[in-house]
């Protein structure tokens, strides 16, 4: 363990040192040496230029906005417009109305992302092969105007429907960056083809309203004080950010003596700092320890009948919905009333490698200690078969009668928001249509041919594949998207996608596939409101802290020039810049949502507002307390176990109705194991937001791209901590440095997900870019990304 | 003013290494050179059960330090042309560069590994306690910085009577060698028996 070693070190120089110290001593000079010290120091502090130094830096209170989950405060200490050094809120701890929004590891290197000498500086156009990465320099104006005239040509040619903006997650999450630019040009010029849905919580988002009528299942993080016991299921919060704060109210929780369990197949940072016990588990197993669990907690009668009876469908002969099968019932099912296999815990061991004690005992802690809070983290909705852990989670839930309760929380997607504003950058698409945002290579490849099985939806058909890609500050393109070497392949066919544009801050490996390359700003360039991702009730003031570097422009400026090459310039700004929208929404939202909202003045000056609040917003509280006044938003007004539009959908095996534990392909019983023994998993990594930041000298240097490894598995290969290997399977290879250590479980290697794909002359991945080896099979219901699921082999890296 | 300290609430440490980069974005440190460093530890193994279950016994902890400090600071007599001195007043260590020529003495000295080697100007260089900021009513920047607030400073008797008298954890070196000015709560796997 090469960071173990660090501290071995230590031990070792306190050997050297004695040694040293003898020898040092004898020398004898240090008396003096603390004198000439101390008048230096004095001295230092009169020189002149320390004091104007002073007197120039100015404090400009910014906001981090891309897209990690949380928002910080990032202040920009500036002088002579160059900004020196950058801190963050300093507001104290204690009052968790006012929680203070300290930037994390990443937020610390800004300045280093701002001034990185790769920067892109100008705006280019692509010279070689799509994808090569060859490119010359041109004028905005001729960017401006090609861009102008493939939109156009494109659109006649072939319909709006052929043109895309790709889902996107670098600096576009405000209120009006690269990808709401891109799309209102769209929508002025015609339409474009939509896309639905996400990469981060895909599959859960489609599950979760099944069970419960909507995706606001979580709690406000205040209600954490109330719970007495905590299950991190899959969840991070310590290296992946869901609101600055969690972790703040996590700690407080803690502190006021929940347990804290966290499941995951890695012994995470929050293990270490949060948790009094961690279970690891295997990746696309968590179903069968749910089922257990819920076999153990109706068999010994801990289950809320009262709950199950009132609140919900299916649990039951007795409350099943009509033209549904009593034998169908969640409790046939764990009992194995039909298919002869009850759920037990020594069942679920042969599976998820949990010991069945452990089991009973997990169940039964949850199960009777009230309230509380089975929080779903979205690693492993991102599997095969991940809508069954997002139903399965809120199924476990409702058998405790957890739902509704302060302290208690309902699983599944867990949204919540209270930092409402006004986006008032706003569009509206003519085109109807939309795609699964997962399945846009489809699209690409043959859209013309997409059904409602593809989860088409808002026409029959396309009338194009997507000839026009929008890709605005966004990795999707190469590097986030699964199977790398299949995009490639697909991207670098011009006659497929005739046109694509870039905006970025790097030469990313998207960024490669350009045809024309802009130069984007990062948001100490440019005004824009910082909101968290959908937990958190705060919103940050995002200032512009010095002039847009180089030649980069806002992707809304640029855009703005687009229309206007095509008469539409009225149409696209309204007649305002960035900053105007900026006032006009802090203005709108003081009048149309919230009085209390500060003045842009007073909001600027702060650089957060705080949103309060009488009491903590508890899940689904209207509902239990007032169900017939508050039905759920499901078919039936009830929380609904058992689907029934999901049973009429007639797949059983892969969309069940109620929530079950499915075998993954490439998963433990996949018989694949055989030549591929161990699963990958990929986890957000504390020194990257996705994929950007890969390119940061100093957070590499603070977590270096490397894959977990237990000590069982590298033993059977002869692998070495530290030692370069080569990750294969039947999609593509990859080459990464060997972290080798306990804390991942054996059978299940992990590799950081985002860094660049970096492929040498035999286009071999050589940093580690895990959607080498992912699969672009969607999952059944949602068709969301399953890149958690993959199997793999590792072997020694042989020169 | 009286011996400052540093006072790190182990238990809360995330190993987020946000204050090893702040203190980097202060100080202008290159790749290679961290005023503040973040260990981990991490032992234990698995059983693997007849009945297929998997069991286990791991531990694992995060660490960060910077410069104690020290009341008895080894990397000071090890310096051949008296380059690094402490503060009469508030007993901050601090390496002058003005006349450090960089023989790494005090690198190889200071068992807690806090002088860094800067290998572009040949000097050694280590954490001064943010003494710039302190002198501007601020706090140094890795306390004002870690997301779990589990940095404080002060004068380190203040802090030994909030937080008591923890300075060695699993891994550290003895603190009688060099009398650290750290006070540690420590994380239920860094323990020492005794602490």
């Amino acid at each position: 363990m090469s960071e173990k070693n660090h501290l071995k070190n230590l031990l070792t120089n306190k050997m050297q040192r004695r040694t040293f110290l003898k020898w040092s001593g004898a020398i004898g000079i240090p008396v003096i040496a603390g004198g000439i010290g101390t008048k230096m120091l004095v001295d230092r502090k009169e020189e002149p230029k320390v004091l104007n130094a002073k007197e120039k830096e100015k404090i400009i209170s910014t906001c981090s906005i891309n897209n990690c989950g949380g928002r910080c405060v990032i202040k920009a200490h500036v002088k002579d417009g160059v900004v020196v050094r950058v801190s963050t809120d300093t507001q104290e701890t204690g009052d968790l109305s006012t929680p203070p929004l300290r930037a994390c590891v990443r937020g610390r290197n800004y300045r280093s992302l701002l001034y990185h000498s790769d920067r892109l500086k100008y705006p280019m156009k692509r010279v070689g092969k799509r994808g090569e990465g060859k490119f010359k320099r041109i004028s905005w104006e001729e960017a401006i105007e090609t861009i102008a005239s493939e939109v156009k040509r494109i659109g006649d040619q072939y319909g709006p429907e052929s043109r895309y903006v790709n889902y996107a997650s670098g600096q576009s999450w405000g209120l009006h960056g690269g990808k709401n630019a891109a799309r209102k040009l769209l929508s002025v010029t015609g339409g474009f083809l939509n896309y639905r849905n996400d990469y981060s919580s895909g599959a859960g988002n489609v599950a979760t309203p099944y069970t419960y009528g909507t995706n606001n299942s979580g709690s406000s993080f205040d209600t954490l004080l109330h719970s007495k016991y905590i299950i991190l299921w899959g969840q991070n919060p310590s290296e992946m950010i869901f609101s600055t704060p969690y972790r703040e109210y996590l700690m407080q929780a803690k502190k006021n003596g929940a347990k804290i369990i966290v499941i995951d197949p890695r012994y995470t940072d929050t293990v270490i700092a949060f948790a009094d016990e961690w279970i690891p588990i295997l990746p696309t197993t968590d179903n069968a320890l749910m089922d257990a669990m819920g076999y153990v907690i109706i068999t010994e009668n801990l289950h809320d009948q009262a709950f199950l009876d009132k609140y919900c469908i299916g649990f039951d002969g007795d409350h099943m919905p009509d033209g549904v099968p009593k034998e169908e019932s969640l409790k046939s099912y764990l009992l194995g009333e039909k298919d002869g296999v009850a759920k037990t815990p020594e069942w679920a061991e042969k599976i998820c490698q949990i010991p069945a004690d452990k089991i009973r005992e997990l169940a039964r802690e949850y199960a009777k200690t009230k309230p509380a809070a089975l929080i779903q983290g979205w690693s492993a909705q991102r599997q095969a078969y991940g809508e069954q852990f997002m139903r399965g989670g809120a199924q476990l839930a409702c058998l405790t009668g957890n739902v509704g309760k302060i302290g208690g929380w309902a699983a599944g997607t867990g949204y919540w928001s209270r930092s409402e504003i006004v986006y008032p950058f706003s569009y509206e698409n003519p085109v109807k249509a939309s795609i699964p945002c997962f399945l846009w290579t489809k699209a690409v490849e043959n859209g013309t041919e997409m059904t409602a099985a593809d989860g088409l939806e808002g026409t029959e058909k396309l009338s194009s594949n997507i000839k026009l890609i929008f890709n605005m500050a966004g990795n999707m393109l190469i590097n986030q998207h699964s199977d790398i070497n299949k995009t490639v392949k697909l991207l670098e066919d011009e006659s497929k996608v005739e046109f694509i544009v870039v905006s970025d801050l790097f030469m990313t490996p998207s960024a490669k596939f350009a045809d024309i390359l802009l130069p984007g700003t990062t948001f100490f360039e440019r005004y824009d409101i910082g909101v968290p991702w959908c937990f958190g009730d705060y919103v940050v003031f995002g200032d512009k802290t010095i002039d847009p570097l180089y030649e980069c422009r806002d992707e809304y400026d640029v855009f703005a020039d687009v229309a206007d090459k095509l008469g539409l310039k009225e149409k696209f700004t309204e007649g305002r810049t960035t900053l105007d929208l900026v006032k006009e929404s802090v203005e709108r939202t003081k009048k149309e949502l919230d009085p209390s909202f500060p003045t842009f003045d007073e909001f600027r000056r702060k650089g957060v507002h705080h949103f309060k609040y009488d009491a903590p917003l508890v899940g689904f509280k209207e509902q239990i307390d007032d169900l017939e006044n508050h039905p759920f938003e499901t078919p039936t007004g009830k929380i609904e176990l058992l689907s029934k539009t999901l049973w009429d959908m007639n797949n059983h095996d892969e969309i069940p109705a109620i929530a079950k534990y499915i075998p993954a392909w490439e998963g433990p019983e996949d018989p694949l194991k055989e030549k591929f023994p161990l699963q990958l998993i990929s986890w957000h990594y504390k020194r990257r937001c996705h994929s950007t930041y890969d390119n940061q000298p100093w957070l590499e240097e603070a977590a270096k791209q490397e894959m977990w490894m237990n000590p069982k598995d590298a033993e059977k290969r002869s692998i070495n901590n530290g030692e370069r290997v080569q990750v294969n399977n039947e999609r593509g290879s990859l080459f990464i440095d060997v972290k080798v250590t306990p804390r991942i479980i054996p059978g299940v290697v992990g590799i950081p997900q985002g860094a660049w794909y970096t492929p040498d002359k035999e286009g071999l991945d050589q940093r580690g870019s895990v959607n080498v080896l992912t699969s672009q099979r969607p999952t059944p219901l949602a068709k969301a990304n399953p890149q958690l699921t993959n199997l793999v082999e590792v072997k020694k890296f042989e020169e | 003013m009286a011996q400052l300290g540093f006072y790190i609430n182990q238990s809360l440490c995330i190993g987020c290494k946000a204050c090893t980069v702040s203190c980097k974005d202060k100080n202008n440190l290159d790749v290679g050179i961290n005023f503040r460093r973040v260990y981990t530890y991490e032992e234990g193994t698995y059983v693997q059960q007849p009945s297929s279950g998997i069991v286990h016994n791991l531990k694992a902890f995060y660490f960060s330090i910077a410069c104690n400090h020290c009341t008895q600071p080894k990397c000071i007599p090890s310096c051949p042309v008296g380059a690094i001195s402490k503060n009469k007043e508030n007993g901050v260590v601090t390496i002058d560069q003005d006349v450090c020529q960089g023989t790494q003495l005090c690198v190889k000295a200071c068992p807690y590994g806090a002088p860094q080697y800067n290998k572009k100007v040949f000097k050694s260089d280590k954490c001064d306690f943010c003494i710039d900021l302190q002198e501007k009513g601020e706090n140094p920047v890795c306390v004002s910085t870690c997301p779990m607030s589990a940095i404080e400073f002060g004068p380190i008797k203040k802090l030994r009577k909030k937080y008591g008298n923890v300075s060695q954890i699993k891994g550290m070196p003895s603190d009688s060698i060099t009398h650290p000015n750290i006070v540690i709560t420590p994380h239920k796997d860094a323990k020492l028996s005794g602490s």
